[in-house]
């Protein structure tokens, strides 16, 4: 019986101990000029719809709930953020080229479409951020028409 | 029972720091495996016994670091003794840094998706994206400049993507790379003839560059293999 409490005083130590160590975290005060909803004229049901359920992963600015600020999973959010960051980034969507802009506009479409985002793991959490068949389809409506604008 | 469930919240716990550690792990490893490769220390045919920093050379002798003898590297000249496709691949890597080499790899990218080939696909996306950075752009205009680049840049994703996802996704990227291609073509010009070839049915219709008018589909593979036609004759 001492080893387990022991065993579960080290890892209690271990668990305060690693809350510790700093992550970065993924927030801002401002909105930069160069964001997408500030760019594009996003109509108001499409623009919730992004923040919730795209925002947290591809902009500068995550919306953190208690349980992703504690160690280890603010950890594996660090990683997941940052690779998100880097296939597709809202707050820097006016930096890119016309091309580029086509190119993930497309993506983005074939993402949702196929159901591949947003990730699963991410929206049995955060159930809002669900796409039902009817936001599917205005939302792909929508970036179809401003991909054949650009 | 209390504790029963204690320990078993721990166990939990405890699996879960060690996931993280792991994959953290896993991770460092690959850089430093990759980064290792490339350094003199460790890549040269005679290398240092601690791979000390400035060691390694191509004949024998001592460390200059630490003073201890040479040992010859038995990792040494492995790429080049690979199988032919790596062989292949690597010849391929444009070095002159000219858009008839961005067009070699491309056409080896379509015809691996032609012989619905993923793993080669894979290899051929990874040379493409090294011959489409090395394109040398400072000979054209200032205005084909900034066009050339933001193409570069837009197809670099694009094979980069080629290189690590299965085929279907290869195919949804080539589709897009094909225009970037495309239009890299309309600006830097070729000497060879090329056929603009198109099939209406993928993905509401996709056009693709091919250096024989025979059509062979890239985004079907042998499930239609001949699905298309010429769309335009380039040259």
């Amino acid at each position: 019986m001492k080893i387990v409490k022991n065993i579960v005083l080290v890892l209690l130590v271990a668990f305060v101990g690693i809350q510790f160590i700093p992550t970065k975290r993924n927030q801002s005060d401002t909105i930069p000029v160069t964001d997408f909803i500030l760019v594009n004229n996003v109509p108001n049901n499409i623009k919730r719809k992004l923040q919730v359920s795209c925002y947290d992963c591809h902009s500068n600015n995550t919306n953190y709930p208690w349980y992703n600020k504690t160690q280890p999973v603010a950890w594996f959010l660090e990683d997941h953020i940052k690779e998100g960051k880097s296939e597709l980034n809202f707050s820097e969507w006016d930096s890119l080229s016309n091309r580029r802009k086509a190119s993930k506009l497309r993506s983005i479409i074939k993402q949702i479409e196929s159901n591949k985002m947003p990730l699963e793991s991410y929206t049995s959490i955060h159930k809002d951020a669900e796409f039902s068949e009817e936001e599917k389809s205005t939302i792909i409506k929508w970036i179809t028409q401003l991909k054949d604008s650009l | 029972m209390k504790t029963v469930k204690t320990i078993l919240g721990v166990l939990v716990f405890a699996l879960m720091l060690t996931t993280v550690s792991c994959k953290d792990a896993s991770k460092e490893d690959t850089t430093t495996k990759t980064e290792q490769a490339e350094k003199k220390e460790y890549a040269s045919a005679y290398v240092c016994p601690m791979h000390c920093e400035g060691g390694g050379s191509d004949a024998e002798g001592k460390c200059p670091k630490c003073g201890m003898a040479y040992v010859k590297n038995e990792n040494y000249k492995k790429e080049e003794t690979h199988d032919n496709d790596k062989k292949e691949m690597a010849m391929n890597s444009n070095q002159d840094g000219n858009a008839e080499m961005v067009l070699k790899d491309y056409f080896n990218l379509k015809d691996a998706l032609v012989s619905d080939d993923e793993a080669k696909a894979k290899g051929f996306g990874a040379v493409l994206k090294k011959s489409l950075r090395n394109l040398d752009v400072s000979k054209y205009t200032d205005e084909q400049q900034t066009e050339l680049k933001e193409i570069i840049e837009d197809a670099v994703e694009h094979a980069e993507h080629i290189s690590e996802s299965p085929m279907t996704h290869q195919r949804e990227h080539f589709k897009i790379l094909s225009k970037d291609v495309t239009d890299m073509v309309a600006i830097t010009g070729t000497s060879n003839t090329l056929y603009e070839q198109f099939c209406p049915m993928y993905d509401k219709g996709s056009a693709w560059l091919s250096m024989s008018k025979e059509v062979r589909n890239p985004y079907y593979g042998s499930k239609m293999l001949k699905c298309g036609k010429v769309q335009k004759e380039i040259n």
